[in-house]
């Protein structure tokens, strides 16, 4: 102990606690202060990329898992869509051989309609002619048989006759 | 990672003390040499040694590197001599002629004895007390000692050194290159290992300044005392009682309610072991430090007492099978001494983090 305090100088103190304090307050000021902030600003920066990267990744996967979704959705609405449509060619084949039949049985009877009435025309008008045709004839005989008064006497006679009749 | 890193630090370091090592011996057989021819006995050789580890271990007033006994000569250079006796005295160390004469300043003499500068008449008389202690008055002696020469020089060694880091930083945009890329992992090292365990998240920040500078004052100072120029530092009690001294400036200056509550009243033991407990923490307070300070000359001190007796001890031998045997002794020595200059380094910025912790720290329990 005694080695010790005799071994201990003062002036060797002072110097060393106000060089060693100056030290430190440059060594602070240049050095430490940039050095430990240069060391932050990075680990701080790696800390937010890897963060960052693995909000990526995240988004990434919610991306792939949203597409997928989307696939598979239009994969059913395409399903849906052909399964619709399919019904509706067949619905719709099924109209128009409805409506075609319709259209037939229609055109079928309007048809036959139609040839009735002409039949029928055709018979009036063959009634007509052949009425005016007996005029004719008849007309032509009673003018012939008429050529004599008495004969047209008797004919008004007869007819007269006839509306008596009737 | 670390380990490599320390690994690659040590071979660095050892190389380079190889080599200066040797230089060291080189000179150190010229002059032993010179002695045995003219004094034989080895007794005396064995008293010369003892002597040289004894100067060495002690600050000088000169920066010699080394010294022709033979002739007297000692080569190096002069340091200023500063006292405070009746008013501010500067004058150059070469005027105690390396303690042999005595220095006139305005009327004043002083003499240089076994490293201290004692006042005394014009013949340099010193006096003796009882035990054989010199009684006459010391000047307050403020020199620039080798030590303090020494001091100056490492700090702006590591001013130099630690700002270009930083600049290296800036030039590559926050990436390390170069010292930066090497120093780095210390850094970091005293960051994440030291400060943040011992102090905590909280409160670490504004103790890095200090426990790195101090990692790195110690740890190239033990460096600097194991290469030949004979510079001890570290193993200076005035140096580690002034680290110690920041230390425990620090430590009481940081300390929180929870941390003198500890201290004057121990929460959560019965009232009679409170009032014995706080004489004895309160002893504990002083004694962290004191341990600081003793540890880390012993260690030094002692360390390099071994390695000059080793060296010192290839001269004694002085024959092939004995001195080589030392050479390896010492070689083997010099290898854990860049260990323990890493080591001490370690535990005293180790355990100043630690008692910074114990200051700041937050009980929420108990």
């Amino acid at each position: 102990m005694e080695k010790l305090i005799n071994d201990f100088s003062f002036g060797l103190f002072f110097w060393q606690t106000l060089l060693f304090l100056l030290l430190l307050f440059l060594l602070k000021k240049y050095a430490w202060k940039p050095i430990l902030n240069a060391i932050k600003d990075r680990e701080d920066g790696i800390k937010n990329a890897l963060e960052s990267a693995k909000e990526a990744r995240k988004e990434m996967q919610n991306l792939t898992a949203d597409n997928e979704r989307i696939l598979k959705e239009a994969r059913t609405q395409r399903e849906e869509i052909l399964k619709e449509a399919r019904s509706m060619k067949a619905n719709m084949i099924e109209e128009t051989k409805e409506e075609v039949k319709m259209i037939r049985e229609d055109l079928m009877a309007k048809t036959k309609e139609e040839i009735a009435n002409e039949k029928q025309a055709a018979i009036a008008d063959l009634k007509n002619q052949v009425a005016d045709l007996s005029i004719d004839i008849a007309e032509k005989i009673v003018k012939g048989q008429l050529d004599a008064k008495d004969k047209q006497v008797k004919l008004i006679e007869s007819m007269l006759k006839d509306v008596k009749l009737n | 990672m670390r380990i490599k890193l320390f690994y690659i630090l040590t071979l660095v370091f050892f190389g380079f003390n190889m080599f200066a090592q040797e230089h060291g011996e080189h000179q150190k057989e010229h002059m032993n040499i010179y002695e045995e021819e003219h004094t034989p006995e080895a007794l005396k050789l064995k008293d010369k040694i003892k002597e040289d580890i004894q100067h060495h271990l002690k600050d000088s007033h000169d920066f010699v590197l080394f010294s022709d006994t033979q002739k007297g000569k000692h080569y190096g250079i002069p340091l200023p001599v500063i006292l405070w006796d009746n008013g501010l005295k500067i004058f150059s160390s070469s005027r105690f002629h390396h303690g042999e004469e005595v220095a006139e300043v305005n009327g004043s003499f002083y003499k240089l004895y076994h490293g201290k500068i004692y006042k005394t008449d014009a013949k340099g008389t010193i006096n003796y007390d009882d035990h054989h202690h010199p009684a006459n008055a010391k000047p307050l002696d403020f020199s620039i000692t080798k030590s303090v020469f020494s001091i100056i020089l490492m700090a702006l060694f590591m001013l130099w050194f630690f700002s270009s880091m930083a600049k290296s930083y800036k030039k590559h945009d926050g990436v390390p290159k170069g010292i930066a890329a090497f120093m780095e992992p210390i850094v970091l090292f005293i960051r994440d290992d030291i400060a943040i365990p011992n102090i905590g998240e909280k409160h670490y920040a504004k103790y890095m300044n200090y426990l790195l500078t101090i990692f790195f004052f110690i740890w190239f100072f033990n460096m600097l005392g194991l290469f030949p120029l004979g510079i001890n530092v570290t193993g200076n009690i005035a140096i580690t009682f002034a680290l110690a001294l920041l230390t425990f400036i620090i430590t009481q200056f940081s300390g929180n309610k929870n941390y003198w509550k500890h201290i004057f009243w121990m929460p959560g033991v019965p009232w009679p072991m409170k009032i014995i407990l706080a004489p004895i923490e309160l002893l504990g307070v002083f004694i962290k430090p004191f341990a600081l300070l003793i540890r880390l000359y012993a260690n030094i001190s002692a360390g390099h007492i071994v390695l000059m007796s080793l060296i010192g001890l290839m001269f004694v031998f002085n024959n092939w099978l004995g001195s080589s045997l030392s050479f390896f002794l010492a070689f083997a020595i010099s290898m854990i001494e860049i260990l323990v200059a890493l080591l001490q380094a370690y535990i005293f910025t180790m355990l100043s983090a630690l008692y910074f912790g114990f200051a700041v720290e937050e009980h929420d329990d108990h």
